[in-house]
């Protein structure tokens, strides 16, 4: 099984410092990119190679570079291209892996992403607690600067590029590209309408392409060894490696880099070593906390794009949250609309008035209050919230644990009601 | 230009450096709060003015950044700030219980610092370091595995 994302990362293994990854074969798909390759051909691998973002919607990387207008002349205006380092989606963490683990390949995937576009700057927009993210990448760009591999004139190739980390102060929201765009600008981190798409006007009204960390990091590897190979990673359809991760009550609780497609059961059992003693399976949100729940039956899916989004939830992130026996739903859920109602911006009435109120009902639920209306007005929060009805794609993702959660855990909600206690914390409720 | 002197050399030069990275220097506001709070623990509100003044906004449009980020603290905090995380998965793993032991070991509710000023306590969300959950922040180090040990164990180490 090959693992090139993390073929030099291991557990207390220090990231390779520039000459250690040239060593290890890096920086040979920039040299290949950036000397023998045209941009169109570079952008028409990666649509061959069916890379999808690795960020959490799964969109055709290809295709979304196809969108940025392409200049005959690389004076005429600027480009940029910023990458998504701002991992905050809950019980995520795949990136800090890749950061902390090869900062040089990121680097690396940030030369040839933005040779390909024309971009000449690029920023790592990450979040203020990583840290050691942070410094590592820094150091990793002061290498790349001493020996050519940044700058003006990279590797003779008549190409110049900055890049810079930009780090930011804890908001989920800046996770949305477009919101991104306005902290990026110094501004309050609120989404901008679309269109027009950051593709034409994005960072102070540039073209700007906006991809996470993991989605750039596979672009080296593409390069080097083409579409057919990268498909060939994968189990399924959509192509590639995919970094997983599972965390809760397993035993043994991490991330790795396996094929798109990994049965659940199989990431679950042969590499977190399944539940731990005394605790069963109850449910699981696959990829990371806007995810909708999924149940037993759902094990033996593949873990990809088609396949948990034909069962009703996404791909995600792909770091799986496990739901045990001893842990109450209605808890875990409102402890996920407690985190989205306050990461709300604040910008459109319906996510920062409703996010509150289904927190609240959920409270009520905890402390042995909630009524037999309630179901009915939650179950209403999930349409008001959903799809269409606010700015962005904060409050649907919101409602994605939710609507599942009351669909397969009904009874447990109801059992809140009956009682008028927590079954699991025993909680009883006090009439205010 | 009038002088700005609220802010010290080192801060002018080091927000100057990271105003030079963009096209407009508006957008190195996160990173000059951070200078600011480097230096003196907390952005006053003469700190909100004159980072305002160097990057050409107005001190309204910079505390709208200010009040927006989670890790800018707009008054003063403890000498160590530990922020515990109360995201889901850390939630599974017994967050609670965590947040319960040190409240009680600190005397303090979330939001609050002790009367020595040595420890403020802050919720804090997802740390992506769910494998190593429940986590916690302290002086931004990251703290995993945590139970009421390593807690009293780590107290006791900042003293």
């Amino acid at each position: 099984m090959e693992t090139p994302l993390t073929q030099n990362i291991g557990p207390g293994k220090l990231p390779l410092n520039l000459q250690e990854y040239r060593a290890a074969g890096g920086y040979r798909a920039a040299h290949k990119a950036l000397l023998e390759m045209e941009s169109k051909d570079i952008l028409q691998l990666l649509q061959d190679a069916n890379l999808r973002g690795r960020g959490g919607a799964g969109f055709p990387t290809g295709m979304k570079w196809s969108f940025v207008p392409m200049y005959k002349d690389r004076e005429e205006r600027p480009k940029y291209l910023v990458i998504n380092a701002d991992e905050m989606e809950p019980g995520t963490f795949k990136d800090r892996l890749l950061m902390e683990g090869d900062p040089h390949q990121l680097i690396e995937g940030i030369i040839i992403s933005a040779y390909t576009l024309q971009a000449e700057v690029a920023y790592i927009f990450i979040r203020g607690e990583y840290q050691r993210s942070a410094d590592l990448l820094n150091q990793a760009i002061t290498e790349c600067k001493a020996q050519g591999l940044l700058g003006t004139n990279i590797m003779h190739s008549r190409f110049n590029l900055d890049i810079f980390v930009h780090t930011s102060a804890g908001r989920y929201i800046c996770g949305e590209e477009t919101a991104l765009l306005n902290s990026l600008e110094g501004k309050r981190a609120t989404p901008r309408a679309k269109p027009p798409f950051p593709q034409v006007s994005g960072l102070w009204g540039r073209p700007t392409v906006v991809n996470n960390v993991e989605t750039i990091c596979n672009v080296p590897h593409i390069v080097n060894k083409g579409a057919a190979w990268y498909k060939s990673l994968s189990l399924t359809e959509d192509a590639g490696t995919k970094i997983f991760g599972v965390s809760g009550r397993v035993r043994n609780p991490g991330a790795w880099e396996l094929p798109m497609g990994t049965p659940v059961r199989e990431i679950i059992e042969n590499y977190a070593g399944g539940m731990q003693d005394g605790y069963k399976l109850r449910g699981f949100l696959p990829g990371g906390g806007s995810t909708n729940f999924l149940t037993q039956e759902h094990l033996d899916l593949h873990m990809d794009y088609t396949s948990i989004g034909k069962a009703g939830s996404r791909l995600g992130t792909g770091t799986m949250i496990i739901l045990d026996d001893k842990t109450c739903p209605v808890g875990m859920v409102r402890n996920l609309e407690h985190f989205f109602a306050q990461e709300s911006c604040g910008w459109c009435t319906p996510c920062r008035d409703g996010l509150p109120w289904v927190e609240h009902i959920l409270t009520e639920f905890e402390h042995g209050r909630g009524e037999i209306e309630d179901m009915e007005v939650l179950t209403r929060h999930t349409h008001l919230l959903g799809p269409g009805n606010t700015f962005c794609a904060h409050a649907p993702g919101a409602m994605g644990p939710l609507e599942s959660a009351l669909r397969y855990f009904r009874e447990d909600f109801e059992a809140h009601i009956h009682s008028k206690s927590c079954p699991w914390t025993g909680i009883r409720g006090s009439h205010k | 230009m009038e002088k700005i002197t609220a802010l010290s050399a080192d801060e002018i030069a080091e927000i100057t450096a990271e105003a030079s990275h963009y096209e407009q220097p508006q957008a190195a506001s996160i990173e000059a709060l951070k200078i600011v709070q480097k230096y003196r623990g907390w952005v006053s509100d003469e700190s909100v003015k004159a980072v305002a003044q160097l990057l050409n906004m107005s001190p309204a449009e910079l505390d709208g950044v200010a009040t927006f980020y989670n890790l800018i603290f707009r008054r003063p905090v403890g000498k160590h700030v530990i922020m515990l995380c109360d995201s889901v998965s850390c939630w599974i793993m017994g967050c609670e219980g965590v947040g319960a032991q040190l409240r009680n070991k600190l005397g303090i509710e979330f939001g609050e610092t002790t009367a020595d000023g040595q420890f403020t306590l802050l919720p804090v969300t997802c740390q992506g370091a769910c494998d190593r959950a429940p986590v916690m922040l302290v002086d931004g180090e990251l703290e995993t595995h945590l139970d009421e040990d390593k807690i009293t164990a780590i107290l006791a180490n900042q003293k």
